[in-house]
């Protein structure tokens, strides 16, 4: 530790703190453009200088500078940084000065206007006058994709999103040409970013050079009413928070959390907000003579009640889609158990996971800040850049640090990491089960090795087998105390909250693609889709269809009763991360026309249907929930699931297929019905499309 | 200088000629593995020396060749003003140092004549595209100012009349002599030597013979004749001044202790006592 005395108070920070996280260490608060936690430094912007005693005898850059770069005084004394000295205003009110006088006074039209840095900093540390007359620079706008607007006049050449792209996204596509004066920031020859995590560089960018296109002049920032969520298009479960104004979501943006998100949203997360807005269903239909016809709710819950007590309960099925939360899962399976069913199944996909072999079986038991300490990383059957963004940017984020070694078995892609290879299917994996080849090797010497398994090598015949595989890697001996490698990544948002619950086919009951069997030969009378949009809706043959969800995607065009929903952001709903972190998501908006919470939509029709349940209200209904599974309510926190499950899982085996693994999503941009609703995201998926096709070419 | 953008036109391709392209890659050996993104300017120099000018296909050929995203070749391509990302005059770009010295030498004319010999405008081929020229900052031959550049090698000592031979000459395809346009030798004065011209100088016979010499001895003598005569009135007794002395010294020691961390000559920079901070270690 070396001592340092910040504005007259002494602290006590590592040597190789810089000076700016030395005077944060003492609470002095240092203005800054260009310097990032979490990238790496440029020192360009010199909105940071200070005064130092024991180092240079001018203003210094103190993100460049350590705190043990500096002497200490002739007897000995540490170190002195001044941060408020006349000196250090001089140089503030100097640099601010020159950084205003090529930025545009265009503040009124500046969608940053409310949230800028420069305008917080320049009314902070700067001055009211600007001595120069000539003309500003003037800069031509960038083409750089549908999702980020480019005006160039306002950058001040802090370089943070060349580094954010280059360092966290991967892709080093962004850079500064020219120099000086004529620097630009461009990609080559104005090409389309390609990262999912771009719209991160329009929360990075200090000024408005960088903003949100679909967001342009749409709102103000002090307009908005806030919200703290979480994000369900995928199983990450980042932290956002949710910009709304009347009754609209007008934008989405990341909340910090250090062991989920860091503060990066994917772009599907930041840009759906559109998706909420379209193709919405906003009252109940009912079928009539081949055609949906709007109906009040009433009319609606009486069909089903007719079609329900026509049936018996086994003729009777339930899905859960991959967006609902906790509450109505629970909500849903009380409600099919009271009518007497077992057929329900929350795995769309038909994903060998089962509640019963222990928590363990199902999730990213590493956690996802845990992959920071793994030493060997393995991926079967997933592309974690498209499923989970963020996990893959974790991955990255390690790679970086160095020291790890990284295989991928399944489908090569481009995971913006060196990795190695090892092949395509199964026979692949039990070599490496086996510790045969280098990876193998590795594998079995690793103390923190981390098994990532994806959907796509589990939803298939041999998934168990897979699972099982994976769960031999993971608990092999030789592993550190206490640490459990293995990684089941998911794709949907509800699946690891309806696998806590147990929403899967109890006794002699149905899986998805039973029900799908039972309904195309006739033997399933009346099945409830929750939201269910991902199975093949032309194999439900003659079925009742009732779907309750938000948006006219493939549920709905199927359906015989439409309930309309709520979506994620206008109801309070429990979401469990692919760690298995439970977190709540808040209302921000209130469902549009007719539409209802899907727990109180549930309650009502169960009321209808005889067999209230026992809740009248979402508190009520946590409470059962809570009692029932009482690690839903520990919120933000992760229950760790033992390795003697994963150790019992390997032991399960079964027999590995031949074929070769598929990754389950190939369009990032149109993974569920919210997106498929968003314009953004269909023109975020044709360029996508594009720009493979040209790769292919 | 002005925004620099690559060039509206451009070729279909980019190939290294055979020697070339053995060269670049001798470059890369030059640095460690994984490193052989450094080579990129010295690749690049030579795109430029190849076709005279760097293309965009250029760019991208560095990118795939040194393994590096376009625009991280397309950064050091425009922040060098040595690359020219446009075609300039097949036989000879001028660049015309414009700097201080050279301008006080009438570099201004030199740019008068290459805007009515070759373009008005700075990087553009005269019209049957043989030359061009630019004007550039200081290339460091001020004192045969006023010079041009004609890569690889510099033309000094221009007049307007030198660098219109200069142009007909290379227009011509005559062979032009690098340095300076004048009788002179390198930076050697103008019209031969104006000092210390005298053969003797050289040969030897001066030594110990110069005109200074006696002045000296005489200086050196007249000085030990009054260090003598100084010692002789020291060593006579001057009561009035003797218990004076020792105060004044004793005063002036104390004040050199007053001084903080004074840095004593006698001592080594590196003595603890000098500096207390030297050998200590974090």
């Amino acid at each position: 530790m070396a001592k340092i005395i910040v504005d007259g108070i002494e602290v006590d920070v590592p040597p190789e703190y810089t000076l700016l996280q030395a005077a944060e260490a003492a609470g002095a608060e240092v203005p800054r453009f260009c310097f990032h936690e979490r990238l790496s430094i440029a020192g360009n912007c010199r909105m940071c200088l200070v005064e130092v005693k024991g180092g240079p005898p001018k203003p210094t850059a103190s993100c460049a500078m350590n705190v043990r770069d500096l002497r200490p005084g002739p007897n000995g004394e540490p170190p002195v940084m001044l941060t408020k000295s006349p000196m250090v205003k001089k140089a503030r009110e100097g640099v601010m000065e020159f950084l205003l006088i090529n930025h545009p006074l265009d503040c009124p039209i500046c969608d940053q206007g409310g949230e800028c840095d420069l305008q917080d900093q320049a009314m902070a540390y700067g001055v009211d006058k600007n001595r120069f007359a000539e003309n500003k620079r003037a800069v031509e706008d960038k083409h750089i994709g549908p999702l980020v607007k480019t005006s160039m006049n306002r950058c001040i050449h802090c370089t943070r999103c060349v580094r954010f792209t280059t360092e966290v996204a991967g892709i080093s596509e962004l850079g500064l040409i020219g120099r000086g004066e004529d620097a630009e920031i461009t990609t080559y020859l104005e090409k389309a970013l390609s990262s999912e995590l771009q719209g991160n560089v329009i929360d990075l960018c200090p000024v408005g050079a960088l903003t949100s296109k679909p967001y342009a002049f749409q709102a103000r920032p002090w307009e908005l009413v806030k919200t703290e969520s979480i994000d369900v298009m995928d199983a990450v479960g980042s932290n956002i928070r949710v910009d709304v104004r009347g009754r609209e979501v007008m934008r989405v943006l990341p909340r910090l959390n250090e062991a989920v998100n860091e503060e990066w949203i994917s772009d599907k997360t930041r840009f759906i907000w559109d998706g909420l807005r379209t193709q919405r269903l906003d009252r109940p239909y009912l079928r009539v003579d081949g055609r949906l016809k709007s109906v009040s709710w009433g009319e609606a819950f009486a069909a089903i009640a007719g079609k329900v007590k026509a049936t018996s309960g086994s003729k009777i099925g339930a899905i859960s889609g991959d967006l609902a939360a906790v509450e109505e899962i629970y909500a849903l399976k009380a409600l099919i158990g009271s009518l007497g069913s077992t057929n329900l199944d929350a795995r769309q996909d038909g994903a060998a996971l089962d509640p019963s072999l222990g928590r363990a079986s199902y999730l990213f038991n590493p956690t996802i800040a845990g992959i920071e300490q793994a030493d060997a990383i393995l991926i079967v059957g997933s592309n974690p850049r498209k499923e989970a963004s963020l996990v893959n940017a974790r991955i990255r984020k390690r790679w970086r640090a160095g020291g790890v070694k990284i295989g991928v078995v399944g489908e090569s892609v481009d995971l913006t990491y060196p990795h190695d290879y090892l092949g395509a299917g199964p026979e692949t994996l039990a070599e490496i089960v086996a510790g045969k080849g280098a990876f193998g090797e590795i594998l079995a010497n690793a103390k923190r090795p981390i098994v990532i398994v994806g959907q796509g090598a589990l939803a298939r015949e041999d998934g168990k087998a897979v699972l099982a595989a994976a769960a031999k890697i993971a608990s092999a001996p030789g592993r550190d105390e206490g640490w459990n490698g293995l990684a089941v990544l998911h794709t949907a948002a509800s699946r690891v909250g309806a696998l806590d619950i147990g929403f899967v086919p109890g006794e002699g009951g149905l899986d998805v693609a039973g029900m799908l069997d039972a309904a195309g030969q006739g033997a399933l009378d009346v099945l409830f889709l929750l939201g269910a949009d991902e199975i093949d809706t032309n194999r439900l043959g003659s079925a009742f269809v009732v779907y309750i969800g938000t948006h006219g995607d493939a549920g709905a065009h199927r359906a015989d009763v439409i309930l309309p929903a709520a979506a994620y952001t206008e109801k309070s709903g429990t979401f469990v991360n692919t760690e298995g972190r439970v977190q709540v998501a808040n209302r921000a908006a209130f469902p549009p026309g007719d539409a209802r919470e899907d727990w109180a939509i549930l309650r009502a029709l169960s009321d209808v249907l005889g067999h209230r349940l026992p809740f009248d209200s979402l508190g009520e209904l946590r409470k059962g929930l809570y009692g029932a599974h009482p690690h839903l309510a520990a919120v933000d926190s992760v229950r760790p699931a033992g390795i003697t499950d994963v150790a019992a899982l390997a032991s399960a085996g079964g027999s590995l297929g031949k074929a070769a693994f598929a990754n389950p999503i190939h369009d990032f941009y149109l993974t569920n019905p919210i997106a498929r609703a968003s314009a953004t995201m269909a023109e975020c998926s044709a360029l996508a499309a594009g720009q493979l096709a040209a790769a292919a070419e | 200088m002005s925004v620099r953008r690559l060039a509206s036109e451009q070729p279909e391709s980019f190939v290294f000629t055979p020697e070339n392209l053995a060269w670049a890659e001798k470059q890369i050996t030059k640095f460690p593995e994984g490193k052989q993104a450094s080579a990129v300017i010295s690749i690049l120099w030579r795109i430029q020396e190849q076709q005279g000018w760097v293309s965009e296909p250029a760019i991208r050929w560095v990118g795939e060749f040194l393994d590096m995203p376009y625009i991280r070749v397309l950064e050091v391509a425009t922040f060098y003003t040595m690359f020219l990302l446009a075609p300039v005059g097949k036989k000879a770009h001028i660049q015309v140092c414009g700097t201080t010295p050279c301008m006080l030498r009438g570099a201004n004319k030199l740019i008068d004549l290459c805007r009515e010999r070759i373009h008005p405008e700075p990087f553009h081929p005269s019209a049957d595209g043989m030359l061009s020229w630019e004007e550039v900052e200081c290339l460091g031959a001020c004192v045969n100012a006023p010079m041009a550049q004609i890569v690889p090698d510099t033309y000094e000592d221009l007049t307007v009349e030198s660098l219109g031979k200069l142009l007909d000459d290379i227009e011509a395809g005559r062979p032009i002599k690098p340095g300076p346009q004048i009788d002179r030798h390198h930076s050697a004065p103008v019209g031969g030597f104006k000092a210390l011209t005298s053969p003797e100088l050289y040969d030897g016979s001066m030594v110990g013979q110069g005109v200074g010499l006696q002045a000296a001895r005489e200086a050196i003598a007249a000085r030990a004749a009054a260090a003598e005569e100084a010692a002789r009135a020291a060593a006579e007794p001057k009561p009035a001044e003797t218990p004076a002395a020792p105060a004044v010294k004793a005063q002036a020691e104390a004040d050199k202790e007053k001084v903080p961390n004074q840095v004593k000559q006698n001592v080594p920079a590196s003595d603890p006592a000098v500096r207390p901070d030297a050998g200590k270690k974090e």
